[in-house]
């Protein structure tokens, strides 16, 4: 089974590589650009077949490494 | 006073503190790799600056899970005190013996400089050999020095006393001119709850020599001999 962890900054964290990508759009033309948070993917290939369970491992494996929840959120797709 | 400094693939900043500890105390600290499973009897522990793992991931995301950080953790509990220098406060808050986390700075840049910094409590083994509110010229190179921690957090470590350093200007006064990193309320560095773990970004140990350009990091090693024999 194949996963994708999205790992974002949290709501209220100072994401200056976010504000310095908006920085950069704007400068190459592109109006209306808002606000940008920039965050990671992390694609992990599992044994486990379970989807259940493969869920309960990569929550575990986001809370213990890949992200850090004091400043990051996390989110994980399963890729069937 | 027996060191035990340790190091992990990245570390770089491992011989500076241990020239500051060997003049301090007159005794060479022992060097550890971080794949040990057990860390030699030590009064104090030493986590040095430098890129452990690359900082790939996060900076000291990995370092913290290394099979040594077990026994620093469980050292820790048991009182032993645990510095963490840079890459080892990053280390140190990834393992969760701090609160908060250290961020990118908010200029997107390396900083490579001599700071100001203001001693916050002289009550601690790493600062007793300073007066409170007293300015030291300490170097930094970070680029990841920003400290986070959310409201609640921050009010605590105040309240506490736990605060041990603050960017400042060289007149101590505080303003965002001279926290340069952003760091939330212009923190340096925090101890735990009681005052033996100490993390901080800035280079204590690279202002102890007069070809350092700054001999103030000099009392912070002084006071650490003193007080831990």
């Amino acid at each position: 089974m194949k996963a994708r962890v999205f790992v974002m900054p949290k709501e209220g964290v100072l994401d200056p590589q976010g504000k310095a990508i908006a920085h950069a759009l704007q400068t190459l033309g592109f109006s209306g650009v808002g606000e940008v948070r920039q965050g990671k993917v992390i694609e992990v290939e599992l044994a486990e077949a379970n989807e259940s369970r493969a869920r309960g491992l990569l929550d575990e494996m986001c809370r213990k490494l890949l992200a850090n929840t004091v400043i990051e959120s996390y989110r994980v797709e399963l890729v069937t | 006073m027996q060191a035990a400094i340790v190091i992990f693939p990245g570390s770089n900043r491992e011989q500076d503190v241990f020239d500051a500890l060997h003049r301090a105390s007159g005794k060479k600290p022992l060097k550890v790799w971080h794949r040990d499973n057990a860390l030699p009897k030590a009064d104090l522990i030493v986590i040095p600056g430098g890129f452990a793992y690359g900082d790939y991931l996060r900076c000291g995301a990995m370092a913290a899970h290394s099979p040594i950080m077990r026994e620093v953790k469980a050292s820790a509990a048991a009182g032993t005190p645990v510095l963490g220098i840079c890459n080892g406060f990053q280390i140190i808050t990834e393992a969760g013996m701090l609160p908060g986390a250290l961020l990118c700075n908010k200029t997107l840049k390396f900083h490579c400089r001599n700071v100001h910094l203001r001693v916050e409590t002289s009550q601690s083994v790493f600062t007793s050999r300073y007066e409170t509110g007293q300015v030291l010229s300490v170097p930094v190179a970070h680029h990841d020095g920003n400290y986070f921690a959310d409201r609640a957090t921050l009010d605590r470590l105040e309240g506490e006393g736990r605060i041990a350093f603050r960017y400042c200007a060289p007149d101590g006064a505080l303003d965002e001119a001279h926290n340069a990193n952003g760091s939330a309320r212009a923190i340096a560095g925090i101890f735990n709850e009681t005052k033996t773990v100490l993390g901080l970004m800035p280079h204590p140990e690279d202002a102890t020599h007069a070809l350092h350009g700054s001999l103030d990091g000099a009392p912070f090693f002084a006071g650490l001999a003193e007080a831990l024999g």
